[in-house]
């Protein structure tokens, strides 16, 4: 069961956000990029708005600003007006160009208008790096504007040659700290790095002295020209199958063998990543980790009385249900309801690989929900807790169960982008916030004001 | 040194005193300046949104639903269908063969499901490009299911943010003067321009019944599809936040013979004004009648006592500030008159007042109120906004979620004061907590650690 039902006409509190968002959180990880989107100026600016609720940091969208005449007339002029405008107040290394569904509906071609653009422009010094991707909000959630625009920087600007000894590490959309955390993982390994996109500074900055207008950080255009001649890519995303993204780009144009992970949440995804990781750089897995896992199965041990047998309802992004549902799996908790706005056709699929050794029965696995669908089925479900990103918070409180805060976005605590969801610290966290969450159900719902739990 | 704005901003962009104020303004927003603009859905969304027992219907992608999730803090008395999110979310089918059969079967199951008093119909940049015709649609909807079904004219790419409050305005035209209007006292108001964040229209209410006076509808915070129905039988609208419900106000003056006056809710001054021209104005509407001079007699008394309980408790926070400066950038520029002036009253200076939607005559009286050297900012953006903060040494930065981590980058305070908020900064009390908002940012020891040169 995978579909919803087809009767499905509207859509309540939707679980999915519109493609060119995803699009500019990609362009966000490239070093020195401006998020350029070709629309009409509120697009911009709500999706900035959305992004800082979670981060707390500048973001800075640009837009064609389109208006009614340009809608008849086609974008074009704007388009090439704005990217002037850009470059001269940001000094850009590149700007990531994403449409809209306005620019699609009327039929803008922005590859043409940029090559218009580039001849324009000819011997100009100083002019960014331009990358393009069509993203109709009409089709496919943010994930699929996430991973397009990554596959559109890799089509676009990386290049063949003599291979080289690094790998490409195609994280897919996680946390600042998860991005932090994977560049420190491939440096203990002594694997030489190329990782794609990287959020892990410029949507999670210092305090600074000087304002950047574009943020410090981010994978430099250098290294991805050069993830062309890569030995190997890793690629998080056991629902990717049949949707454009980076991987599967570098292997057919380059020939670099891709290896497709699911997220490395909880032990056993961890676990695939880590001998993968070994496998590539020849090395044993370093001993911090050893000791991170060993602390890890002792933090297991010393909880698992309080979560076995607790029922879970998980949603969001459908790869990050996946790595989620397949820690929930490995500590004893089930997972009565996997669900995602998405409609990749692959998720149900997905949690049966990671859960089918754990599990002694499937979950419902449901792909297109939104907040209406899942509220409706969890009354039948009896879930002790919910899991997934900020928007589930009516549901947790009409259901007066705990909400464990996961994914993007988080839009009523503070530090979202410092949730760790990766690796063995990370399923550390994940292990304590859930295990606390029902200690502290069960001791709040009790009249006894129990001290030791 | 490189110039603070691009070449076409620069008429947008005055400071008092330099030269005389010949600002440009309500103009398209240029391509390529991320402006900090919306769209005219986003204008007609967060005026129609408070009212509670009506359905919202985005008839569009997913994207333009769930970035105005929740948006407002608009809180309810009653019913609070206001807050769940509505989409048709449309698909490349639906863009291709267009979308009207769709947007038909949501509106009759949601109608069905939540049984609203009337619904309105948001239209989107692509339903004005795939051309569904909303009239016909919402006209059949609302013969069958017997309550009012109103098009939102709200293409994102028609204009800007005001285009959008006068699409909402024509909408709710249509239901004012269905109601009927007995049972309604000569000595009665519509608060229009408030949307109750934080609870604010219901002190306001409080105020007029204390003096006397009943409101018959609320437009639009925590407003009632009835009570709009029979707000012409009002006898004087009572306009803040102008910009966006003027226009309201001038049709139904226009039509139904309700004059109307603008009034702001802000600071101590502007809050005792609006009290005291309202009864004003029922004393020349009936110089005869005694129960104007008691209403008068209320007012006085209420102010006196709000104000004497008020300003002891302010001192506190006035002798800390004194001497601060602060820098505002809001939507609406009526909001900055205000602000200004609740500045002023705690004996901080204001540098930098500037608006995303003023008009000229905005600008003046900005210009009158404002102290020579202070910059005032038409349609701002990120790059800009940030060059004055610094040049200007501010101490608080007054503005909305996407101007608040440009404030904190540079390591200043910031006052949340936008449609997010969850302090009542209207009213005698707001003014209180504004004084307390500015100070708890201002005087937070966090600021020592934060680099400075």
């Amino acid at each position: 069961m995978s579909k919803k039902n087809p009767n499905y006409i509207s859509t309540t509190n939707a679980c999915k956000l519109c493609k060119p968002l995803g699009a500019c959180l990609a362009f966000k990880g490239i070093e020195g990029a401006v998020p350029y989107l070709h629309g009409s100026q509120g697009c911009a600016t709500y999706m900035r708005r959305y992004i800082i609720s979670h981060y707390n940091e500048p973001i800075d969208i640009a837009s064609s600003s389109l208006s009614e005449k340009h809608a008849v007339y086609g974008g074009g002029p704007n388009l090439k007006l704005g990217l002037t405008n850009v470059a001269e107040k940001y000094h850009p290394a590149m700007i990531g160009i994403a449409t809209t569904c306005l620019t699609e509906t009327i039929g803008d071609d922005v590859s043409m208008y940029l090559d218009q653009y580039k001849k324009d422009t000819e011997g100009s010094q100083g002019l960014p790096d331009f990358v393009n991707v069509s993203t109709p909000s009409y089709s496919g959630t943010h994930m699929e504007g996430f991973h397009g625009a990554i596959y559109q920087v890799i089509a676009q600007r990386a290049e063949g040659g003599p291979q080289t000894e690094t790998v490409n590490l195609l994280p897919g959309f996680v946390s600042s700290a998860d991005y932090r955390l994977l560049k420190e993982i491939m440096a203990d390994f002594g694997l030489d790095c190329t990782m794609l996109p990287d959020l892990s500074d410029t949507m999670d900055g210092p305090a600074l002295l000087e304002y950047e207008k574009v943020p410090a950080g981010g994978t430099p255009l250098a290294a991805i020209k050069a993830m062309g001649r890569s030995r190997a890519t890793i690629e998080f995303g056991r629902t990717l199958d049949s949707r454009e993204s980076g991987g599967p780009a570098l292997e057919e144009k380059f020939n670099i063998a891709n290896h497709r992970l699911g997220m490395p949440i909880g032990i056993g995804e961890t676990d695939t990543f880590f001998d993968l990781l070994s496998s590539l750089s020849g090395r044993e897995i370093p001993e911090k980790y050893a000791g991170q896992r060993g602390r890890l199965v002792d933090a297991y041990v010393d909880g698992h009385k309080y979560i076995f047998g607790k029922r879970a309802i998980v949603y969001g992004e459908e790869d990050m249900v996946v790595g989620m549902s397949s820690f929930l799996a490995e500590i004893g908790i089930f997972p009565v309801l996997c669900a995602s706005g998405g409609t990749s056709g692959h998720l149900a699929a997905a949690i049966a690989e990671v859960t089918g050794d754990t599990l002694p029965e499937q979950p419902q696995v449901h792909e297109g929900m939104d907040f209406f669908d899942i509220s409706e089925m969890a009354e039948n479900l009896e879930p002790d807790l919910i899991i997934g990103h900020s928007k589930g918070y009516p549901l947790a409180k009409k259901l007066n169960i705990p909400l464990i805060r996961v994914g993007f976005p988080i839009h009523d605590r503070v530090g979202g982008q410092r949730i760790l969801h990766l690796g063995y610290s990370g399923a550390q966290q994940l292990f304590d916030m859930v295990t606390n969450a029902v200690i502290a159900k069960k001791q709040a719902d009790s009249s006894v004001g129990y001290s030791y739990m | 040194m490189e110039a603070v704005a691009l070449k076409d901003r620069e008429g947008q962009i005055h400071i008092k005193g330099k030269t005389p104020l010949n600002i440009v303004c309500d103009q398209d927003s240029l391509a390529g300046a991320v402006s900090q603009r919306a769209c005219v859905f986003c204008g007609s969304r967060v005026v129609l949104y408070p009212i509670a027992d009506a359905l919202h219907l985005v008839h569009g992608p997913i994207g333009c639903a769930v970035y105005t999730w929740d948006i407002r803090g608009a809180l309810s008395s009653g019913p609070e269908l206001h807050r769940l999110s509505f989409s048709t979310d449309l698909q490349e089918m639906d863009v291709i063969f267009g979308g009207e059969k769709k947007l038909r079967n949501a509106l009759l199951e949601l109608i069905d499901r939540h049984s609203p008093k009337a619904a309105f119909v948001y239209s989107t940049c692509i339903v004005g490009i795939i051309g569904d015709d909303l009239e016909a649609v919402c006209r059949t909807v609302e013969e069958e299911k017997g309550i009012p079904v109103i098009p939102v004219r709200s293409e994102g790419f028609k204009g800007n943010k005001r285009a959008g409050y006068q699409a909402a305005c024509d909408a709710m035209f249509r239901l004012i003067g269905t109601g009927n209007t007995e049972n309604i006292s000569k000595f009665s108001l519509n608060i229009l321009g408030d949307f109750n964040l934080a609870g604010e229209i219901w002190m306001i209410r409080e105020y007029y019944e204390r003096m006397g006076i009943q409101v018959v509808a609320n437009i639009t915070g925590d407003g009632r599809v009835d009570d709009i129905r029979r707000a012409h039988g009002a006898s004087l609208n009572v306009v803040q936040c102008s910009g966006s419900t003027m226009q309201l106000a001038n049709m139904i003056e226009e039509q139904y013979g309700v004059p109307s006056m603008r009034v702001s809710y802000f600071g101590i001054e502007d809050m005792s004004e609006a009290l005291y021209d309202i009864a004003r104005f029922f004393k020349k509407q009936f110089p005869d009648d005694p129960e104007a001079d008691r209403v008068m007699e209320r007012t006085r008394s209420l102010v006196q006592e709000e104000v004497r309980e008020l300003v002891p408790r302010l001192e506190k926070y006035r002798r800390a500030l004194a001497g601060k400066k602060a820098a505002i950038y809001v939507g609406g520029s009526f909001k900055a008159f205000s602000l200004v002036k609740a500045f002023r009253l705690v004996d901080m200076d204001v540098v930098l007042v500037g608006s995303q939607t003023g008009t000229k005559e905005d600008y003046a009286e900005l210009e009158a109120i404002t102290d020579p050297g202070t910059v005032i900012v038409d349609d701002s953006n990120p790059l800009e906004l940030t060059s004055f903060l610094k040049e200007k040494g501010v101490d608080v930065f007054v503005g909305g979620v996407k101007e608040r981590p440009i404030a904190y980058k540079l390591g200043i305070g910031f006052c949340d004061h936008n449609h997010e908020r969850k302090e009542a900064l209207a009213g005698f009390e707001g003014m209180l907590n504004f004084a307390r908002e500015v100070y708890s940012s201002v005087m937070s020891p966090v600021w020592r650690f934060v680099p400075r040169s």
